[in-house]
Order: structure tokens, then C-alpha cells, then sequence
């Protein structure tokens, strides 16, 4: 009959209506800014680095500057330069590690070639700024983070990674004593460097 | 007496210059400000009915009617053409002899002069009067205008049928 | 016949409070001066009053239509430069200030006149029909004898504005929109006096107070005798309600002024405060359909139940307004946008002849009201074939040919 089509609308609509004030799935929306949503493990927003010691990232730094990342960068936002000492020796450390956040597109390709692990994703995406020139160039201190940090917001892949490393550095261990006693055997097999773990599927949301 | 002199003064300067102006849809709204004015005397005169009525018709429908054909018969921003002088003259001639007319005859029929007592003529006697004595009137007219109506609406579906590929 | 004013000395305090008010404010000036003082202070009480609540409903419309849609709708405009939120209170006062301060633009080649008095004359005309509504027992602005007939001619006389507005933008698409609009306006102007008529044959009389003292009464000693609820009231109303959507160009009538249709319609070279002039205006036309609805079929301001009396009868004026306000919100949130061969055909098609078998009906329930308790059951059963039947009938008979869509090309 004519109308009944819509007194059913009518009768869909006053369920959500009347729904929005006490059933949680009729009322989907975040307070933002005073509520955040979980993001999800998966997302990812521009690059930090990783350093060991959670009370002094900036001074554990895994990365060796050995510049893969910037070579690698589509965009070219990263810019190394090695710490070298008085006598021009190269230290494994970056003296500087720039990122222009205003260039780079997140697409993770540094995080893949690091054969450190020292580059991970970082979630961030407040970072509006009113400076156009340089409030987006982030500097070796602004993007030290701790390996806790890593695992807070990635912890499966922190996981991983953290169970290669383990796994790399005992096979070490285990090399090194191996060629410690038998110093005529074979001359020991370089220690094979797991590849870096490709970030775990993502569940479907 | 200053109130139907201020009503009679605005009806007619709009009308007036509805006549002189050169845009068509301004003395379209001006002639409809007009009949706003016919509809202030019928208020000033106390019939209120007749008041709304004519507002509700001309104001509300006919107005309509005049803008519509005005606009899908000529190019709305092409002035209307101005007079030529040699048209006043027969013009003055024929409005005057209109007014002639109607004054002659407004003046000449005896009307009741004076009477401050003003009888109350609400809208149920309105009504009864139109319905017992003039129903014949009432009908034909309802007629009429149903068959305007019909006519429209078959003159609009026949053209529609021919414009179809 | 015109109902005798209600004594004022026998209503109960709280039903005088409004007209005590009134009397504190002027008894002082000799009479002519204090018939004009109480007719300002009558228009003044309308424009605030009405106007508050427009400012109250475009909130209360946002609300509610976002509660429907799954969002809390604006919950952060409070009160200015404090951090109260209260839920969004503020949010009427905030857009007011934004159009006021917005840049008011208008096309070189528009014609200025015509340009500044559309929404001016619009919104004085939508103003005009607020004066014959009875909000009380005590409280109707302006007696009017033929009160009905001059809330229509006010509302006629504002599809002149839309027409000016869309003409006097020099702009092809306000013109056509326009002229569409104009077409929806003059279709729904039909049924809506149409499904006016019965009521005032019924009620005996065209002013507006007449037809509230025609619904007082008690079926059954609890049962009110609002026209809505009899069979040929209630077609009456629904048909009412569907020509009063369309004619406040209100959705799912709201073509003219659709932002996917020709922009927006008569509104496109309108910045700034006349465009919320022209929003005003809208909205207290609907609110005014909405009080005429009221008044016409829900009984005006008299109580639902006998043992209600004690409170005022504003406030049930106010409560059935709301209510009725807050279906049109609904309706709003719920039903798609009708095409304008839609729109004229449901029009033409449909609620004319609805409307005009609703007047037979009505007038046969008139003829039979003299028939005595036995004859009752017939007389509703009669009067609800009547109304039920077509309805039925002429909805399959138009919807025989539809069918759902099949489309050749993805």
C-alpha cells in the first residue's frame, strides 16, 4: 500500500534517533581533540630513530650513518652527514640525520633498506606548524626515540625485531666461541644479517 | 478622508508609472503594487473579505500569470519600445472618455449619502448572499472556470504528445 | 459566527499573566496612545518570541538530524568567550554573527532594487501571517473575522519575492530555479486550501479563534474533538502537512534551494545577512504552517484531556507547535529529495483529487451529524471507506507502471 514505505523510514530513522542517546554502536563519533581514537598498530606517519637505552636515546642511537636511507629516499628528504673525529676517522655515528617532514610521503622505504633496524615509523601527525620553512625540518634530537617508545606503538613488529636482534647477536656469540677453540677449522662463516622483518600484515579493521 | 486620498495617490502614481516605465517586469511589479493598493480600499472601506480575497488572487496568482507570460514570451531584458508622441493623443482621448464614463455614471445614480451607520456586512451574510440570490452566478462562473481549467490542461498534454520524437 | 471574546476576568491567573504584563506596561496613556502601544508590544512579544525560536530550531534541527545520522551534531559553540560548551547553545548566536559579518556581495549587473527588497518583502509578508494565530485562550493578536483567508493571501504574496530574487540576480539559473520554484509553490498552493476548506465548513466560521471554539468538547467524557481525529480530518491533515512542506520549500520539497541543483537555487548571488534573511524567512513560514496546523486540526491551545485545564493554554499552543516541528525535522531526516516532475505530479495527480473526495466526505459528515449513537459506528465507517478508499486506489492505480530500475550500462 501507498506509505508504508515510508512509515518504515520513519520508524528506521526514530530508531537511530532515539538509539543515539544510549546504544554506543548509534553514536560512533570521538571528541577529538579531548578524546583519541586507538590508531591502528599498522598506521604510520613519518620516520624516528631508534636508540637503546630508553634514558638516553639520543646517545644509543642503533643508526651507523651509513646513508642507505638517504640513498634510497624517493623524495629525498633525509640528509646524513657521518661523525668524523680530529683525525677525519669515520665514526658509526651520524652527526647529522635531518628529515624534512614537508617532503617526506611516509612510504616506509627507509624503514625496509635499514640494515640496523635504527629507522622505524613513528605515528605522529599533530605537528602543524606556522613556520613553512623550518618548522617542519626535524633534527637527530627531535627524532631519538627509545626502543619502549617503538614497542608502545608497534608491538608486534618491535617484538620481531627485537627477537631478530636477540637471534642475530646470539648466532654471534655462538660464532665467536665457535672460532675461539678451533682456530684451524674453517675460517668462520660471516655472521649472516637476518633481513629486516616486513611489518606483520594488517588485520582487517 | 486623508486615508483614501494617500491610498488613491499611491494606486495611481503606480500605476502610472508602471505605464511610463521602459522595463517590463518593473511595471509588471508596480501594476501588481497597484492592485495592492485597490486591495488597501477595500480594507479602508471595511470589507475585509473582499480585501484578502483580492490580495490572495491578484497578488498571489495572477500576478503569477502575468510574470510567466511575460517572461516566456520575450527576451526578459529587451526594453519595451518607448511610445511614439503620435500615440498620446488618441490615447488621452480614449482614457477620457472612459473616466467620462464612469464618472457620469457614478455620479448620476443615487447613492445613499452620509449615513454614518455602516451596516455590518460580515462574511456569513457574504456568503448567504452569494449563495441565495446570486447562486445561478456563482455556479456559471464555477463552470466557466472549470472548463478554462480542462481546456488548459488538454491545450498543455496535446502539445506535450507533439513535441515527443 | 464569530466566537465572543473569552471573559478575561474568568480565566485563571497564569492564562492572564501575559495580558496583566501587557496592562502594567501601558494603563498609564490615554486610549489611542494605548491601543498603539498594546498593538506594538503585540508585534514586538511575535518578532522576539518567533524569532528565538527560529534561532532555537536551526540548532534543534542540526541536533536532531545529526542524532539520526549517528553524530552528536555542534556540541561547541556555548556561551562566548567562556569554555561552558552547553551543547551547543551558542551555535545559533555564532552563525548570526558570522552572517552578519559576512561580505554582502551583489552582481554588477544585478538590479540593485529588486536585488535589496526580495528577502525585506519576503520576510515581512512571512511576519504577516503570525498575526492571526491564536496562541491562548486570551492571547490572539489581530481578531480577524475572515482570519484564514488572510493567512493564505500573506503567504501567496511571498512566491512575488522568491520570483523577485530569482530575477533580480541577472543570473540563468536563479531565473530558472526560480520559476520552478514558483511552479512548486502554485502546484501545493491547491491542496493546501483545499484541505483548508472542510475545516472551516465544519467549523462554521473562517476565523482562526472560531475554529479553535469549534473543537471543544469531550467524546466519551475523555476524548477531545480535534478535527485530526476524525476520518476526514486526518486525510485533511496529512494532506495539510504535505502541502505545508512544500509550500516552506521545506525537504523532501526542497528543490529551489538544493546545493546540487542548480547551485542553490533563487539564493545563489545572495551573500552574507540576506541570505539569512531568506533562511528567516522560511523558517517562520514553516513555523507559521506549523501554527495553522495546529489551530486547524490539533485543537488549537486547548488541552488533550479534561483534567489538564491547569495548565495555560500557551503552553499547549507551544507543546503541539514543537511537536509538530519537531515531525517536520524528521521528515526532513528521513525522505530523499523529490524531483520537480515529482514534486508537480504528486501535486496535480494525487492530493487534488485526494483533497476534493475529502471535501465530499467532509460534507457528508456534516449532513450526518444529527444522527443519533446507533448510527455512530456507521457514520466512522462510512467516513473512513470514504478517505481509506481512494487513497488506496488512486496510489495503485499511479504507481501501477513503476517498476524498479534495470540499467543497461555498469
Amino acid at each position: 500500500m501507498l506509505g508504508t514505505g515510508l512509515l518504515h523510514g520513519l520508524k528506521v530513522t526514530a530508531r537511530n534517533l532515539v538509539g543515539s542517546f544510549h546504544d554506543p554502536a548509534r553514536m560512533v563519533t570521538t571528541q577529538y581533540p579531548e578524546e583519541r581514537t586507538r590508531l591502528p598498530e599498522n598506521y604510520r606517519n613519518f620516520p624516528f630513530l631508534l636508540g637503546d637505552d630508553p634514558a638516553d636515546p639520543l646517545g644509543t642511537l642503533r643508526c651507523v650513518a651509513c646513508q642507505i636511507c638517504e640513498k634510497e629516499c624517493p623524495p629525498q628528504c633525509i640528509y646524513i652527514v657521518m661523525e668524523r673525529d680530529e683525525k677525519g676517522k669515520a665514526q658509526k655515528r651520524p652527526k647529522v640525520f635531518d628529515i624534512d617532514l614537508s617532503v617526506c610521503m611516509s612510504c616506509q622505504i627507509c624503514v625496509e633498506v635499514c640494515p640496523f633496524d635504527a629507522i622505524k615509523m613513528d605515528q605522529e601527525f599533530e605537528i602543524a606548524t606556522a613556520d613553512r620553512f623550518t618548522g617542519l625540518l626535524r633534527h637527530k634530537e627531535d627524532l631519538a626515540r627509545s626502543n619502549a617508545y617503538y614497542h608502545q606503538l608497534h608491538p608486534t613488529e618491535a617484538a620481531a625485531v627485537d627477537a631478530a636482534l636477540a637471534e642475530q647477536k646470539a648466532r654471534q656469540a655462538a660464532a665467536k666461541a665457535a672460532k675461539a677453540p678451533a682456530p684451524a677449522a674453517a675460517p668462520p662463516a660471516p655472521p649472516a644479517v637476518p633481513p629486516t622483518p616486513l611489518p606483520p600484515a594488517a588485520p582487517a579493521p | 478622508m486623508i486615508a483614501l486620498a494617500a491610498i488613491a495617490l499611491c494606486t495611481l502614481a503606480a500605476a502610472a508609472v508602471a505605464l511610463a516605465l521602459r522595463d517590463l517586469i518593473h511595471s509588471a511589479l508596480l501594476l501588481i503594487a497597484s492592485w495592492v493598493g485597490i486591495a488597501a480600499f477595500y480594507l479602508w472601506a471595511g470589507a475585509e473579505f473582499v480585501a484578502f480575497a483580492q490580495v490572495l488572487i491578484y497578488v498571489g496568482a495572477i500576478s503569477m500569470v502575468v510574470l510567466f507570460a511575460v517572461l516566456l514570451t520575450r527576451p526578459p531584458t529587451a526594453p519595451v519600445s518607448p511610445a511614439r508622441s503620435g500615440r498620446a493623443v488618441p490615447g488621452f482621448l480614449a482614457g477620457g472618455a472612459v473616466l467620462g464614463l464612469l464618472a457620469g455614471a457614478v455620479l448620476s445614480s443615487p447613492l445613499p449619502a452620509g449615513t454614518d451607520a455602516t451596516p455590518a456586512f460580515g462574511v456569513r451574510e457574504l456568503g448567504l448572499k452569494l449563495l441565495v440570490p446570486h447562486a445561478g452566478a456563482l455556479l456559471a462562473t464555477g463552470a466557466l472556470l472549470t472548463v478554462a481549467l480542462l481546456g488548459a490542461v488538454v491545450l498543455a498534454a496535446g502539445r506535450g504528445k507533439e513535441d515527443a520524437p | 459566527m464569530n466566537p465572543p471574546a473569552a471573559d478575561p476576568l474568568s480565566a485563571g491567573l497564569l492564562e492572564r499573566l501575559p495580558l496583566l504584563a501587557r496592562d502594567a506596561l501601558t494603563s498609564g496613556l490615554p486610549e489611542p496612545w494605548r491601543w498603539v502601544s498594546n498593538s506594538l508590544l503585540a508585534i514586538l512579544a511575535i518578532i522576539v518570541v518567533f524569532s528565538s525560536l527560529f534561532a532555537l530550531l536551526t540548532l534543534a534541527e542540526r541536533k536532531v538530524l545529526a542524532r539520526v545520522q549517528n553524530r552528536p551534531g555542534p556540541n561547541r559553540a556555548g556561551l562566548p568567550l567562556t569554555r561552558f560548551r552547553l551543547g551547543g547553545l551558542g551555535q545559533p548566536l555564532a552563525d548570526g554573527i558570522k552572517m552578519l559579518t559576512k561580505e554582502d556581495i551583489v552582481p554588477r549587473g544585478a538590479d540593485p532594487v529588486l536585488h535589496f527588497l526580495a528577502p525585506v518583502v519576503l520576510l515581512a509578508l512571512s511576519l504577516l501571517t503570525f498575526a492571526v494565530l491564536p496562541y491562548g485562550r486570551l492571547l490572539v493578536p489581530v481578531e480577524l473575522e475572515a482570519g484564514v483567508l488572510y493567512f493564505f493571501a500573506a503567504g501567496a504574496a511571498t512566491e512575488l519575492a522568491l520570483f523577485m530574487a530569482g530575477w533580480a540576480s541577472r543570473n540563468k539559473y536563479s531565473l530558472l530555479a526560480a520559476m520552478r520554484a514558483l511552479a512548486q509553490l502554485i502546484s501545493y498552493e491547491l491542496p493546501l486550501l483545499l484541505a483548508v476548506v472542510p475545516v472551516v465548513l465544519l467549523a462554521g466560521s473562517l476565523s482562526t479563534s472560531g475554529i479553535v471554539a469549534a473543537q471543544a468538547g469531550w467524546d466519551l467524557g475523555f476524548l477531545p474533538r480535534w478535527f485530526v481525529l476524525t476520518p476526514w480530518g486526518f486525510a485533511s491533515f496529512l494532506i495539510f502537512l504535505t502541502a505545508a512542506l512544500a509550500e516552506s520549500n521545506r525537504s523532501p520539497f526542497d528543490l529551489p534551494e538544493a546545493e546540487s541543483e542548480l547551485i542553490a537555487g533563487h539564493l545563489t548571488e545572495y551573500s552574507g545577512f540576506k541570505y539569512a534573511l531568506f533562511f528567516m524567512a522560511e523558517y517562520l513560514g514553516m513555523t507559521a504552517l506549523a501554527g495553522l496546523g495546529v489551530t486547524l486540526f490539533l485543537g488549537g491551545w486547548r488541552e488533550p484531556l479534561p483534567f489538564l485545564e491547569f495548565v495555560p493554554s500557551y503552553a499547549w499552543f507551544g507543546l503541539k507547535l514543537l511537536a509538530l516541528l519537531f515531525v517536520f525535522i524528521w521528515i526532513r531526516a528521513t525522505f530523499p529529495r523529490l524531483r520537480i516532475d515529482q514534486l508537480t505530479r504528486l501535486a496535480w495527480k494525487f492530493l487534488v483529487p485526494l483533497a476534493l473526495l475529502n471535501l465530499g466526505t467532509a460534507a457528508l459528515w456534516a449532513l450526518t451529524a444529527g444522527w443519533g449513537p446507533a448510527l455512530q459506528p456507521l457514520r466512522w465507517l462510512g467516513a473512513t471507506a470514504l478517505v481509506a478508499g481512494p487513497f488506496v486506489l488512486l496510489g495503485r492505480g499511479l504507481t501501477a507502471g513503476l517498476r524498479p530500475r534495470t540499467y543497461r550500462f555498469a
